[in-house]
């Protein structure tokens, strides 16, 4: 309402008075704490991943044969469900857990995994501070993998010094050409990012279609859409040995997280993006750019998300094949949601997925349970981090403050 | 309500008084240039091998006609020559004194005349079956006008659907497995609208009781159908396969109609899906614009606290747009099931429901220009296709990107910024 | 209709909007309910329109007690509100906004879209507020808004009427048309609740007055008892000089030269339509005018955010149109934006960030791309001490300030700058009385050190007690500026667009002619 509904300033100004002045800089650890591992958030963060592998087992229970036999005499012989129940979920979750975190090989698999997330994840936290909702992670980790790919397979005789850094870089570039296309339609037309995003994934994944078979690219001895194999001068080599897939992708990734975290939090671009986001019309009076903002946010989430397919390119796949980018560009959203666009917060989000990936595939392996449980899995724990009130009255918990997606009013398409 | 150009007078843009720097003058010239400019790219087919196309209007559908339409011969040069001409003309006609209002009419007829140019020069020497390509644009235009209007009635209210593609594959499922169990492709059908309603179910709990935001929800409900049906469909599916050859709509031919020549096999010789879809499109024009209950959903989705302070529930009214809306996608998605494939197979929707959203856009959230984007649409998919037969040496990756293109080129403003609710996406907070 | 309130207390987390009001509104009686912002009005009128529950207290009509749950039952008990903001949708024809919530259908839940427009053109005849039934909201002048508001709830048969601050959004032939249908309306025994804070208005058309301060009752009047600094006194509590202590102006050479500036909005339209005037240092100058008048986008010309399409500002000779905002900061222009919360700060930083929000990557704040925290903390410490901005903490965040410390932290950022010249837009809008008075006695202590000063207000008393030349902006053009002490009456109709036909400049001295 307006603003004389107010409450009377005066009766703030005591409320705040009556309260301890504290000057001191809590101090990054203790920011650290309050804004990633902050106890309430971890909590929710916690609830949901219960509830999600709960309705999970629901899922498996009615879809597994063996129990849902056991159902239909369920009143003459409940003991006969809860056994077959109990040996299937127990099973198939003791699988994944086993495929995620059991032994060095499961934690390399889950490396392997989290590393391409990591990125996708950042190239949607980041401009979602700026207020931009990049939905077009897909089609730029196409375009890193487009443009990495010509320079780490069309280019060859050089070092690896030069050639790996350079495929990198080149794959940087083309997501971050991608990403800039949105970021200037909305800075010079206002045209809305993420029309402008899904359409590009879109027209990324048919351009993906049609270079795989041109000359450029495909693999000179095959018919079907497939792409020469990246040089051996620009893959990621293997961190631990041939015994585990887990690359130095991994390590590139978490450095750029906290290169993204730094910059928001310590570079004046940072302060700038942050406060585009949360208020464009004041950063403007302020002598900031927000069009600027737009494009060059945009550009680097891009880049941010074609890292990740090139590293995936030339550290695990190898190749492109349609389909490279296999919902990673949106898995990612996915992930920034549950790391709450913090980039420390990224990482640990894409651990928790990749691990459920990796476990996921243990799963299939073991008990033939679908690895598409996994992506419903991570759709509901960000479905119920998003909605902390739904975790709170499943729960019958208290939190201190509201931590979710509420009202972050991205404001509809003509914003 | 429309684009900025519709709202002003039309005597305004054709005043030559006006200031030559003004946005309005610089969008004239634009247009005109972009008329000349398609004319010389016409007369660009010229380069071809020339010669005749043949357009083969038969009905090959197994239709009884009246009696058989004639192909259509045409010679290239001809063609080519007389739409270069007035391409160019009406270009001219827009640089000297502008169209006015009917600018977008008259680019629309270019750009029609353009594309039967370039068929012909793809036809060269060869023959094409424009009656089957126009026939499949309308059928491939059904899961897009469902979706759009979907699209439509929630943005109406003030909701953000882009949850159409979850709508869709939900849909398609619970269509393909109730047909199936039920071998009824009328239950199915309704089992597919339920299916798309639960997801517009779930889309308004999420925006309008917790006000979460509505593009992330959207994007997450997409990630969940997917690996929902993914998941049952290996799990259910796969192993019983009794439980995926859903009982399949038949085509319907409309008595006397269906036998006019090209029109009846293009539009009455269908199956309920596609004579749905029109009738779809003209019961949300009547329910939105027309009825008490469409008055509320549109100040609910402009000014929803207006609505508040006259006793609306806000909340129900938007509800109710949200979980219709994901209903008639759900028709939408049930084609993909009883109709085209006539099976469930996993992530068979491929994308449809960004298509859909951006035909909503392109269609200036209004049904009637939803059925327009959704035809436009449909075309570039049915000629990608078309044009591969005639071995045409454009990639049909190219024709596809088509929908795709013309959205950003429209929601970039480039011909008439779309306005969209003035609430969308907005969650509304009771005092 | 006769409506009363009693005992009447609404609280909200940690605050009481309301505190044990008693209020009666006769039938056929104008009752004014003036208080300050934040006093309570609206909350208030919420409660009585259904918006709110009223923790304790009740509602009595006709004497009978009622409870609202919503705006529906406030409306169906003949109670009408003509908002503030006002609550049409813009891209309704002004039928359908009339009719919304209670449509004439004609089976199936169709419109009866013909039957709508018959009855509101008879309405409008009926109570003679001619208004078009086909013409879409958005293309109407506001005036005509608020009449389709009252219409609106004239439709719903309503017997009292609540308008909220209706006059604020006027010019004052727009108010002197709506005071004649409000007397109108009270003839034919509608009762009417006006809320206001402007003195001059309630006294001229209420039957009775209501004071409400800090959410309780002041006391209750009429206009034939009492006068403004009565009203004002009980208003904010105490008697208050609006009259800010101050020297006379010693100005100085011109710092700030404006020549024929013309603006656009961003509608397209000309909002500014060629200003001139010129800026001394050492001088305060006032322009006084209705809100939409242009000095918005005057305003923001000065700052580089809006259109220029003509014209020249020139900061000791050097032009700032076409520069970046961020040039025209560094250049030495202060500001303080007219819509604080929208414009001049982010309430999700905090105040040490808000501080340096225009100086973020200039020296010392930032070196080479790189924010020192150490450097701001240090200003945000000295900046809160010295503008005793009420903060428990300067890493708090912002939005969690009220109003006036909001305004403080803002105006800090201003002083904390090298400026040549402050350009001050509403500088006390919607905040306290203490930090109105605080504020201005900082805007004259800048001045007195020998700086510029450009205020612009929609307050004419706020531009009487500042400036020490006043401008009238109406219509995209000013008049003026004349040396102070102006005649308010004849600002006033400036303010208006009429020709005062005497000296604006008052008790004696000679009228000077604009500067130019």
């Amino acid at each position: 309402m307006s603003t004389s509904d107010d409450p009377p300033p005066e009766a703030v100004d005591e409320a705040v008075d009556e309260r301890e002045r504290r000057d001191e800089d809590p101090g990054w650890l203790a920011r650290f704490r309050t804004e990633i591992v902050d106890g309430q958030t971890l909590l929710l963060t916690f609830l949901a991943l219960v509830t999600a592998l709960a309705i999970g087992a629901v899922l498996i229970i009615l879809s597994e044969e063996a129990t849902r036999e056991t159902l239909t005499y369920f009143f003459a012989r409940p003991g006969d469900f809860f056994a077959a129940a109990w040996e299937t979920v127990g099973g198939a979750y003791g699988a994944l857990f086993r495929g995620a975190l059991g032994g060095p090989r499961a934690w390399s698999e889950t490396l392997v995994s989290a590393t391409p997330l990591i990125l996708t994840g950042l190239a949607f936290a980041l401009p979602f501070r700026a207020l931009i909702i990049n939905i077009g992670g897909e089609g730029q980790f196409l375009g890193g993998a487009l443009l990495g790919g010509l320079v780490g397979f069309g280019v060859t005789g050089l070092p690896m010094v030069i050639h790996l850094p350079l495929t990198l870089l080149a794959g940087f570039l083309g997501g971050a050409i991608v990403g800039w296309v949105a970021g200037i339609l909305k800075a010079r037309t206002g045209a809305h990012e993420v029309i402008t995003t899904i359409m590009l994934n879109n027209i990324m994944i048919l351009l993906t279609d049609y270079l795989l078979l041109t000359a450029l690219f495909q693999r000179p001895d095959r018919p079907d859409p497939i792409s020469k194999a990246v040089a051996g001068s620009a893959t990621l080599p293997l961190l631990f040995g041939a015994g585990f897939r887990v690359h130095w992708g991994f390590v590139l990734a978490v450095l750029v997280a906290i290169a993204t975290w730094w910059m928001l939090e310590r570079s004046t671009l940072g302060f700038e993006i942050k406060a585009v986001g949360h208020n464009p019309r004041a950063a403007r009076f302020a002598g900031m750019n927000p069009d600027r903002i737009y494009w060059l946010v945009l550009a680097i989430a891009g880049g941010l998300a074609a890292l990740g397919g090139i590293v995936q390119l030339s550290g695990v796949q190898g190749r492109i094949t349609p389909g490279f980018a296999a919902g990673l560009g949106f898995d990612g959203i996915t992930v920034a949601l549950l790391g709450r666009s913090s980039p420390l917060g990224v990482i640990a989000a894409a651990l928790l997925f990749g691990g459920l990936r990796a476990g996921g595939l243990a799963m299939q392996a073991d008990t033939q349970i679908s690895l598409d449980l996994v992506t419903v899995l991570q759709a509901l724990i960000v479905i119920f981090i998003a909605a902390p009130a739904l975790i709170r009255s499943l729960w019958h918990v208290k939190t201190r403050k509201e931590s979710g997606l509420e009202a972050t009013a991205s404001g509809g398409w003509s914003a | 309500m429309s684009a900025d150009l519709d709202a002003r007078p039309a005597e305004s843009t054709r005043d030559d008084g006006l200031d030559p720097t003004s946005p309005l003058v610089t969008r004239r010239r634009a247009f005109g240039i972009f008329l000349v400019a398609l004319a010389a790219v016409t007369l660009l087919f010229l380069l071809g091998e020339g010669g005749e196309a043949t357009f083969v209007l038969r009905d090959i559908t197994g239709g009884d006609p009246y009696f058989q339409m004639p192909d259509l011969v045409v010679s290239v040069g001809t063609v080519v020559l007389v739409v270069a001409i007035l391409a160019a003309f009406a270009g001219g006609i827009q640089l000297a004194r502008g169209f006015g209002r009917r600018t977008y009419l008259v680019l629309g007829l270019v750009l029609a005349l353009f594309v039967f140019a370039f068929l012909t020069w793809a036809t060269a020497g060869s023959s094409l079956n424009l009656l089957a390509i126009l026939r499949l644009t309308i059928r491939q235009a059904v899961p897009l006008v469902f979706g759009a209007l979907a699209g439509v009635l929630c943005e109406r209210s003030g909701v953000m659907n882009i949850a159409i593609e979850a709508q869709f594959l939900t849909a398609a499922f619970t269509g393909a497995l109730v047909g199936s169990v039920s071998s009824n492709a009328w239950v199915g059908l309704l089992a597919g609208a339920a299916g798309g309603a639960f997801i517009g179910w779930l889309l308004a709990v999420m925006a309008i009781k917790y006000r979460t935001d509505q593009i992330i929800v959207g994007v997450v409900l997409i990630v969940f159908a997917t690996g929902l049906t993914s998941f049952l469909a290996s799990q259910l599916l796969t192993p019983n396969p009794d439980l995926n050859t859903p009982a399949i709509v038949s085509p319907i031919g409309i008595p006397v109609l269906s036998r006019i020549p090209v029109l009846g096999p293009l539009f009455f010789n269908h199956t309920i899906f596609v004579y749905g879809a029109f009738a779809a499109v003209l019961l949300v024009h009547w329910a939105l614009f027309k009825t008490k209950w469409g008055l509320r959903v549109r100040s609910v989705g402009e000014h929803p606290r207006a609505a508040d302070t006259v006793g609306i529930n806000v909340y129900r009214i938007r509800y109710q747009a949200v979980v219709l809306g994901g209903a008639v996608a759900g028709l939408g998605g049930a084609f993909f099931t009883l109709d085209s494939a006539a099976q469930f197979s996993e992530e068979m929707t491929a994308g449809l429901g960004f298509i859909a959203l951006a035909a909503m856009i392109v269609g200036r959230w209004r049904p009637f220009g939803a059925l327009g984007a959704a035809l436009i649409f449909g075309f570039a998919g049915s000629l990608s296709g078309g044009l591969a037969i005639v071995q045409v040496p454009i990639p049909s990756e190219f024709l596809l990107m088509a929908p795709y293109l013309v959205t950003i080129v429209v929601v970039a403003g480039l011909v008439g910024r779309p306005r969209p609710p003035a609430a969308d996406g907005v969650p509304y907070v009771k005092e | 209709m006769k409506m009363e309130m009693r005992g009447v207390t609404k609280r909200f987390p940690g605050v009481i909007a309301n505190r044990d009001v008693d209020l009666v509104v006769e039938e056929g009686e104008i009752l004014a309910l003036i208080g300050e912002n934040g006093a309570g009005k609206s909350t208030l009128m919420n409660v009585l329109y259904g918006l709110y529950d009223a923790d304790e207290g009740e509602v009595l009509l006709d004497d009978q007690p009622r409870t609202f749950n919503g705006p529906g039952d406030a409306i169906a008990a003949g109670i009408g509100m003509v908002h503030q903001h006002f609550m049409l949708v813009p891209v309704f024809t002004v039928a359908e906004n009339i009719v919304l919530g209670v449509e004439p259908t004609r089976g199936a839940g169709r419109l009866a879209v013909r039957r709508a427009e018959e009855s509101v053109r008879e309405l409008s005849d009926r109570h003679n507020l001619p208004v078009d039934p086909h013409a879409v909201i958005e293309d109407l002048p506001v005036g005509l808004q608020q009449r389709v508001e009252i219409l609106k709830a004239l439709y719903r048969d309503a017997e009292l009427l609540i308008m909220d601050e209706p006059t604020a959004v006027l010019t004052p032939q727009e108010t002197e048309e709506l005071f004649t249908a409000m007397r109108a309306l009270k003839d034919q025994g509608t009762s009417i609740i006006f809320i206001t804070h402007k003195l001059g208005e309630a006294l001229e058309v209420a039957d009775r007055i209501s004071v409400l301060r800090g959410g309780e009752i002041a006391g209750h009047t009429t206009p034939a008892e009492t006068d403004q600094d009565q009203l004002a006194a009980m208003m904010v509590g105490r008697e208050v000089d609006l009259v800010v202590d101050r020297e006379p102006a010693t100005p100085g050479e011109v710092v700030l030269a404006i020549r024929g500036l013309e603006v656009v909005n961003d509608r397209g339209q000309l909002a500014v339509k060629g200003v001139d005037l010129d800026l001394r240092a050492g001088e305060i100058v006032a322009i006084a005018g209705v809100q939409g008048n242009g000095q918005s986008e005057f305003v923001e010309a000065l700052n580089g955010v809006a259109e220029v399409t003509g014209g020249s500002i020139e900061l000791d000779g050097r032009e700032l149109v076409g520069l970046h905002p961020k040039e025209i900061l560094r250049a030495g222009v202060g500001q303080v934006q007219e819509d604080r919360y929208a414009e001049a700060m982010v309430a999700e930083f905090s105040v040490a960030e808000n501080l340096v929000l225009n100086t973020w990557d200039a020296e010392p704040y930032a070196r080479r791309g790189v924010l020192q925290s150490r450097t701001i903390d240090e200003l945000a410490r000295k900046e809160v001490e010295e503008f005793d901005i009420r903060t428990p903490s300067i890493h708090t965040d912002m939005g969690n300030l009220s109003g006036g410390n909001q305004q403080k932290v803002v105006v800090a950022r201003e002083f904390a700058r090298d400026l040549r010249v402050l350009v001050a837009a509403g500088p006390t809008r919607g905040i306290d009385v203490g930090s109105i008075e605080y504020i201005h006695e900082r805007i004259v202590a800048f001045r007195d050190a020998g700086h510029a000063v450009l205020v612009v207000s929609t307050e004419l008393d706020e531009v009487m007690a500042l400036g020490d030349r006043v401008a009238v902006m109406h219509g995209g053009t000013l008049s003026g500026p004349y040396d102070a002490p102006v005649d308010r009456d004849a600002i006033g109709l400036l303010m208006a667009g009429i020709d005062p036909d005497r000296p604006v400049t008052a008790s004696g001295s000679a009228e000077q002619p604009p500067q130019t």
